[in-house]
């Protein structure tokens, strides 16, 4: 690593911030020689950029150029702005956990009527006060990537949930982050999510900012286990204020005969990268991820899995389907590596990427890395623009040229949204592409 | 005032003239057929009065109740009442024909001001004329057209047009694919939305669809160009014949 870089001057501000904002941090003793130890990762690189093959296609430090001061805790008047949008996003049926501005927000979160076996923390408490496996549980994401040190060394609040073996979770888990500085600020959030076996649970992440939010970086990250037989949806969806900022990484290791069902949608942030590594641990684990950016004006979006089959008879499908307008700039990065005795391996990815504007741009990176023979593994990709033929039909039928193209973009990304198992949480998702096109015009 | 009037029109397409000077004039409540070999410019000039891209108009001009059709957008000449059963429909899939159905009627119905379709009047027309063509449900909830049988597609076209309620139907080979059956009852379809003030513009290369709907007049294309136009009686002509006759007029 180029050590010269990394020594910018952004990097003397942030060390000096680090400092400064070290005593607000939870957790002392082994936390905080942990966070010590990542800050020094951290700072050792500095932010990524392009010469750093995993980031050449989103350089924060030209897109970023700088990690923001830690957000001051919300006051009063915060809190009463995340509460009206809070009120505007309201999922029906879900049990809401509310983060403002870095900060779990008890007044704004459920936490009535747990059901038996179901524990909520946060973040802070366990730091502070937690039994020593799961304070070191919640640093074990690999530091080595400069984004997850930052995130390690920096954490200032999360949810920490527990689900009891064989509870099966009806209602929805739904995280919710919002920014609602009107100063230039980044929040440091971590959550983390222990499903026992033969439980099941949906866990929604929705990042929005409160009415006069100004930019802001969310730097989230997130450490999933699923125990064995037991199933895990996941509905992530960024919704960040235009200025925003979205760094955020996620662990998901799976137990045996463990089903993993994700959905992403990033329609929001300014720059936003999602990073995130799904492992199975267990033999006879599915896992389906759907993917979709809907991206306009200069935005940048970045998703980069890494789908890591660790062990034989697991499967993993990967669809990720890209919009693109103005010049907006998506990627795609998926990384399958099937270790040498995961014979049985059945890996698949396919990315599409929809152009919309001939000055948008979709990089698509496949890597796959196969050590085992007995695997069926494939990939593949697509980028085009709408199909003129279509879209005459439906604008010879009365619909105009933006109602036309709006029925085909829904139409692209419906595949990956039908994935969502949940009725309330798909017509959340819907409505959320749905505000998208609107804003089109 | 003419509905439809196609002046001396001259089209190119990819640096090659398509149609050299075409005329045709349509009134309200008449049925014209167009017949003519294959490549002879039929299709061609029905994407261009519905306004698809990629033809260049280099003469003439096409007017709709006197109106300059070629300055309109495609929705727009949708709204206005210009309708074209395609004799290729696409297929779009993730788009559900209901769906589709309904965005169209009400972006047309917007266009001319008038108020959207509430949901239960718009699944009951869209029922009622199913069923007059025999369309069964489950093929609305399908994606539009897809997995549709080619004569399926083509009752799919005959559905739109019954529930846009066109001034103007242009159908092109709308027989090609349907069995006799289907034949028959597409042309019901066609002939209940025969009216005073709508026309229909039929093309086809079978005398027989004739039978079902009846024109008023036919003409018959030819590289480019209408050739010869006549009664219904200039169908069994060509029946009898074939075009080698005209190939030489052109
Ligand atoms: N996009 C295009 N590019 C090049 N040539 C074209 C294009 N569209 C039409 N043509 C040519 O124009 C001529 C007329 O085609 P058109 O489809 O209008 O004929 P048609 O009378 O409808 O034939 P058919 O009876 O087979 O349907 C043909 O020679 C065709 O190859
Ligand atoms: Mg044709």
């Amino acid at each position: 690593m180029n050590l010269a870089l990394a020594k910018n001057e952004t990097g003397r501000a942030l060390s000096d911030s680090f400092a400064v904002a070290r005593d607000r941090l939870p957790g002392t003793g082994k936390v905080a020689e942990a966070r010590s130890a990542a800050f020094e990762a951290y700072d050792r690189v500095g932010l990524p950029h392009r010469r750093i093959e995993d980031w050449k296609y989103t350089d924060l430090r030209a897109l970023m150029r700088d990690v923001l001061p830690l957000a001051p805790a919300p006051d009063a008047a915060a809190l009463a702005r995340a509460a009206a949008a809070v009120k505007l996003q309201a999922i029906k049926g879900v049990r809401r956990l509310v983060l403002v501005d870095g900060v779990f927000a008890p007044k704004l979160s459920e936490l009535d009527g747990l059901e038996k076996g179901l524990t909520i923390r946060t973040l802070r408490e366990v730091l502070e006060a937690g039994d020593a496996a799961l304070q070191a549980q919640l640093f074990t994401p690999d530091v080595a990537n400069p984004m997850v040190a930052l995130n390690s060394a920096m954490m200032t609040d999360g949810v920490v949930i527990e689900i009891a073996n064989g509870l099966v979770l009806t209602q929805p888990l739904h995280v919710v982050h919002i920014a609602s500085g009107t100063a230039p600020a980044a929040m440091f959030t971590r959550s983390l999510l222990r499903l026992g076996k033969d439980a099941g649970a949906t866990l929604v992440e929705s990042y929005i900012a409160a009415d006069g939010a100004t930019a802001y970086q969310a730097h989230d990250s997130l450490i999933v286990t699923v125990g064995d037989n037991s199933r895990l949806d996941q509905i992530r969806l960024i919704e960040d204020i235009s200025e925003a900022f979205n760094i955020s990484s996620a662990v998901i290791t799976l137990g045996a005969h463990a089903h993993f069902n994700t959905f992403g949608m990033t329609s929001g942030a300014a720059v936003s990268r999602y990073q995130a590594t799904i492992a199975f641990a267990g033999e006879g684990s599915r896992v389906e991820t759907n993917g979709v950016n809907l991206l306009n004006g200069r935005q940048h979006a970045d998703t980069t899995l890494f789908m890591d089959h660790a062990v034989p008879h697991c499967a993993s499908r990967e669809v990720f389907r890209a919009v693109a307008d103005d010049r907006a700039h998506s990627v795609f990065q998926g990384r399958i590596v099937v270790r040498p005795n995961a014979q049985k391996t059945d890996a698949k990815m396919m990315t599409r990427a929809l152009l919309l504007s001939d000055e948008a741009e979709a990089d698509n990176k496949p890597e796959l890395e196969i050590f085992a023979d007995d695997v069926t593994c494939g990939h593949g990709a697509t980028t085009g623009a709408l199909d003129e033929s279509l879209l005459f039909y439906l604008r010879a039928r009365g619909l105009s040229e933006k109602e036309a193209q709006a029925l085909l973009i829904q139409a692209f990304v419906g595949e990956a949204i039908e994935s969502i198992v949940n009725d309330d949480l798909r017509e959340f998702a819907i409505a959320a592409a749905q505000r998208w096109l609107e804003a089109r015009g | 005032m003419s509905l439809l009037e196609v002046k001396d029109l001259k089209v190119r397409v990819e640096d090659r003239e398509i149609l050299h000077g075409l005329t045709l004039t349509v009134n309200p409540g008449e049925v014209h057929a167009i017949m003519g070999p294959n490549g002879s410019g039929k299709s061609t000039l029905s994407h261009v009065i519905a306004g698809k891209p990629g033809y260049e108009v280099t003469g003439g001009e096409i007017l709709f109740r006197g109106e300059n059709l070629l300055e309109m957008a495609p929705d727009e000449r949708a709204a206005k009442g210009v309708f074209l059963a395609f004799q290729y429909p696409v297929e779009i899939p993730g788009v559900a024909t209901m769906t589709f159905l309904r965005t169209a009627l009400n972006a047309q119905r917007k266009a001319r001001g008038e108020s959207e379709y509430s949901t239960p009047d718009f699944l009951k027309k869209v029922r009622e004329v199913a069923k007059s063509l025999n369309i069964p449900q489950d093929m609305l909830r399908r994606g539009v057209n897809v997995g549709f049988s080619g004569g399926e597609k083509k009752r799919n076209e005959i559905l739109q047009m019954a529930l846009f309620e066109p001034a103007v139907c242009i159908l092109d080979e709308m027989d090609s694919g349907l069995d006799i059956d289907a034949l028959r009852v597409a042309a019901d379809g066609v002939n209940a939305l025969r009216s005073p003030d709508r026309a229909m513009v039929v093309i086809t290369h079978y005398q027989r669809l004739l039978n079902y709907i009846v024109p008023d007049f036919v003409h018959v294309m030819s590289k480019g160009r209408v050739v010869k136009s006549g009664g219904k009686d200039l169908a069994l002509e060509l029946e009898a014949s074939g075009y080698a006759q005209f190939e030489d007029a052109a």
